[in-house]
């Protein structure tokens, strides 16, 4: 039959749609703010503000939203090669392992400047490794990646859970964590950035990850549009079939996007690890990577859409703590359900509206919306 | 002049900016067979599908038996005695038939007396009209002649007086086909309506007693069937003159390209599919492979072009041997000059969601034409989708569309173009014009006979004899997994038909 909708102009359906379901996501969380008691007008100025207000705010919105664009392009790389990587958060988790060894054997010798492309590599390598395990047993034993990937962030967890109270934890210690990196170590700061445009900052982690995450993002896009390698993930991705008749092989391809995808998540771990914490401590990664498939759905597996949603979800990460501690009423995991819903309406619902827009659209002006190419099998 | 079982006045139906049905007006006269032919997209499954109730008309007014009806579901339109059989079945597979029959009809919590109450009618049933399935038959089963008169117990079951067959004969053998038609003629005697909605012009002149035409979305004419030719219908069809039979002058045929010997392929159940196969095919020959779906012509053609392992045989290609037992790549087969028009160009030979210029590149995007080191070489890859736009009369012509929204006439020729423009000294096709239109068959088979005559190997499959017999200097006729028999193109189609439903099975199907 035919579909009664065909597609929209790229700015609708990048833009409008987006912004219609994250609108519907703030009206529905501004309800659950009513009914704890509060105005949820100024609760969402109060957010707004908390992200985007003053320079401190701004900074950790980009912070957080670092974080976020690698778990998104992480997700996305293995998403557009058909994978559902749920593993994010456990090869970012155990990348910091990779980042440890690097911070803690070169501190005291080498400047930040030489640790940080040697911690890039081990990151990325120890991501990419513990991805391959699943994709591997995927590719070769056909065990489902969704599972194996879940079951890896266990496994993750508890190794670093072991590492960290014991082999990695300085001796005279408490706390479950490496020592403090030295100078050699730190990532230098962003904030004067922000302090061009005239804001003032007290202290803010916001470091040179954001722009290793900006050319990431970028060569993302050179790497899924135009090499072959992308198109051969792209090609498995929309059909395994199509990609077995093109001589694509399927344990080749998957294997190297869930490395890539991995490689992605690893470096995630450099933002907090070297950027804020100077250490690697328990669970630094605490739901940057699920977080991650909510940015990546969000955007539309496309890098700008991601860093864009990366950002939002900073907002909504750096404005709920602001929240918190503005009105008492909203607790931690108020805030938290609010981000759920931004994740239920742009994430899991994102198609629930678009059929009402097409429609719209097709109403106004059919031809925009390419209607008459659409022959798919009528008749 | 007998009553109209159902007239359409001035019906409209848009989808958006398509208008698949526009002022539609047809009287259809109760006691006859009724055929309705047009391309794919000429909107006569739209039509028939605001007569059944899924679809309503945005206007128009349907009056069936001289009344005015309002058909909002299926179910109005069964309560009006109007009966569908679709071209997929909607049959349970792992129900019996008589489960089958009284699904959706049972008039009690309890099945005992709907089963019992069913089972007589379907005794009379099959006495009046010839259908005879035995009622406790496991439907998966039965062949698929036999589920689709399952189809037609269900919609007389529920007193249907106007049937509708969507396309009835696609998955048949000719035998099958020929038992349908005598059971839609004695449903014409026994004075039901049947609407036959086809794509197939010589069962229309064959069963029918009138016949419509449709092209996009109107009704161009009605003829009385014995009034028109083949011909004046494909013409109306198409909007111009078209050729039904290519013209080709003798096969040339020189040194042997591909040679299958005693090749056996299993389906991933582990079936065996293609059993101990043998033939050979030359330069500058199109040979054919006729049978019915689902007799190992696919597992053969996956075989040959690398994408399923074959059990055992040897297959070679220009004298040398194809690794089958390992993975053969169809990277490398490609590479060796062998190209491969797959049957399910929506899953296998296109990505649908890929831009038109990127499906033109498919199994190629190794070649360094295209490339710039680990880069696609986009500028050059849109160019050479463009000159294959051009020369294949590709629409629309624009090479950044997506795949999805070409029609599937041209996205065969997306494909078609694909791979006899790499020049490959061997071209397998997996059913070349399946779902595409009549304007479209013309140019595809004048493609392939002109890939013939420059020297090239051919080997087409196909489930429509007529095509085979137009295209093939030899056919082959496959029935369950082997080669049943080797003929010339101007064997008739009755032997094939033979051959096809396995000789000794014929007696059992009539």
């Amino acid at each position: 039959m035919s579909t009664p909708y065909a597609k929209l102009p790229a700015w609708a359906d990048y833009g409008l749609i987006p912004l219609i379901n994250l609108l519907v996501a703030f009206i529905v969380a501004g309800f659950v703010v009513v009914l704890v008691g509060e105005n949820p007008f100024r609760a969402a100025i109060i957010l707004v503000e908390g992200a985007f207000g003053k320079g401190t705010g701004i900074a950790f919105t980009l912070f957080y939203a670092t974080t976020f664009i690698f778990t998104g392009l992480s997700v996305a790389v293995a998403a557009h090669c058909g994978l559902f990587n749920i593993g994010t958060e456990g090869q970012a988790y155990i990348a910091g392992l990779g980042i440890a060894i690097v911070c803690l054997s070169f501190d005291t010798v080498l400047p930040w400047w030489l640790t940080f492309p040697l911690a890039i590599a081990a990151s990325a390598l120890v991501g990419a490794l513990w991805a391959l395990i699943p994709a591997y047993l995927q590719a070769k034993r056909g065990s489902h990646i969704v599972i194996t990937t879940i079951m890896f962030n266990f496994i993750a967890a508890s190794i670093m859970v072991y590492l960290l109270v014991g082999p990695l934890k300085p001796a005279a210690s408490q706390a479950p964590q490496t020592r403090n990196f030295l100078a050699g170590a730190e990532l230098p700061k962003l904030n004067w950035i922000i302090e061009l445009f005239g804001a003032k900052i007290r202290s803010a982690p916001l470091n040179v990850t954001f722009l290793l995450a900006l050319v990431m993002a970028f060569l993302v896009w050179l790497l899924i549009w135009r090499t072959r390698l992308g198109y051969e993930m792209r090609t498995y991705g929309h059909s395994p079939k199509a990609a077995r008749y093109a001589g694509i092989s399927e344990t080749r391809i998957i294997i190297t996007a869930m490395m890539i995808s991995g490689a992605l998540a690893g470096m995630m771990a450099l933002n907090p690890v070297m950027g804020d914490q100077h250490n690697v401590a328990i669970d630094f990664v605490s739901g940057a990577g699920f977080v991650g498939i909510a940015v990546a759905l969000m955007g539309r597996l496309h890098p700008i859409g991601i860093v864009l949603a990366a950002i939002l979800f900073g907002m909504l990460y750096q404005g709920g703590a602001e929240l918190a501690f503005e009105m008492p009423a909203i607790s931690r995991d108020m805030i938290v359900i609010i981000q759920g819903l931004v994740i239920l309406f742009a994430g899991a619902l994102e198609h629930m509206f678009r059929p009402y827009v097409q429609a719209l659209f097709a109403s106004f002006n059919p031809r925009s919306v390419g209607m008459e190419a659409v022959k798919e099998k009528g008749a | 002049m007998a009553q109209a079982a159902i007239e359409l006045n001035g019906i409209n139906k848009s989808f958006g900016a398509v208008r698949a049905n526009r002022d539609i007006n047809l009287e259809i006269t109760r006691g006859t067979i009724h055929g309705i032919v047009g391309e794919n997209g000429a909107g006569k499954s739209t039509l028939m599908s605001i007569l059944y109730g899924f679809y309503q008309a945005d206007s128009g007014e349907i009056r069936v038996g001289g009344k005015p009806a309002s058909i909002k579901t299926p179910n109005d339109a069964i309560a009006l005695g109007i009966g569908m059989v679709h071209q997929h079945f909607m049959l349970v597979d792992n129900f019996s038939v008589l489960e089958n029959v009284i699904l959706g009809a049972e008039s009690d919590a309890l099945l005992k007396k709907s089963i019992a109450k069913a089972r007589s009618e379907l005794n009379r049933l099959e006495r009046e009209y010839g259908l005879d399935v035995d009622p406790d038959a496991i439907v998966e089963e039965l062949p698929v002649g036999l589920q689709q008169r399952v189809e037609i117990l269900k919609a007389l079951y529920r007193g249907a007086e106007i049937l509708i067959l969507d396309e009835p004969t696609g998955v048949l053998t000719p035998a099958e086909a020929d038992h349908l038609f005598r059971i839609l003629r004695q449903l014409k005697e026994q004075g039901k309506t049947v609407v036959l909605i086809t794509h197939k012009l010589r069962e229309i002149m064959a069963i029918t007693d009138t016949v419509s035409v449709m092209r996009q979305g109107t009704m161009v004419a009605t003829r009385e069937t014995k009034k028109t030719t083949v011909e004046e219908l494909a013409e109306l069809m198409v909007g111009r003159r078209v050729l039904l039979r290519v013209e080709k002058g003798e096969a040339a045929a020189g040194a042997v390209k591909l040679s299958v010997k005693n090749l056996t392929v299993r389906d991933t159940r582990g079936v065996t599919m293609v059993d101990d196969i043998s033939f050979e095919v030359r330069a500058g020959e199109i040979v054919g492979i006729a049978g019915v779906a689902g007799n190992g012509q696919s597992e053969l053609l996956e075989a040959i072009s690398g994408i399923r392992r074959a059990v055992s045989g040897s297959v070679m290609l220009d004298g040398k041997p194809i690794d089958l037992t390992g993975a053969a790549d169809p990277g490398e087969l490609r590479d060796r000059g062998l190209a491969h028009v797959p049957e399910d160009r929506h899953h296998v030979g296109l990505v649908l969601a890929f831009e038109e210029n990127e499906n033109s590149i498919l199994g190629y995007h190794d070649d360094p034409r295209y490339l710039k080191g680990p880069f696609l070489n986009i500028d050059a890859i849109r160019d050479d989708a463009r000159d294959k736009i051009a020369k294949y009369d590709i629409r629309p012509g624009d090479c950044r569309l997506k795949t999805a929204n070409f029609s599937g006439g041209n996205q065969q020729k997306i494909v078609l173009a694909r791979e006899m423009e790499q020049d490959p000294g061997v071209l397998i096709v997996g059913q070349p014009t399946r779902g595409v239109d009549v304007g479209a068959i013309e140019f595809i088979h004048k493609r392939l006979i002109a890939m013939r005559d420059q020297g090239k190997a051919v080997l087409v499959v196909s489930v429509e004899l007529d095509e085979i017999r137009s295209l093939s200097d030899r056919i082959l006729v496959m029935f369950a997994g082997r080669i049943v028999g080797e003929r010339g193109p101007e064997t008739t189609e009755g032997e094939l038909g033979l051959l096809m439903a396995g000789v000794e099975h014929q007696e059992a199907a009539l």
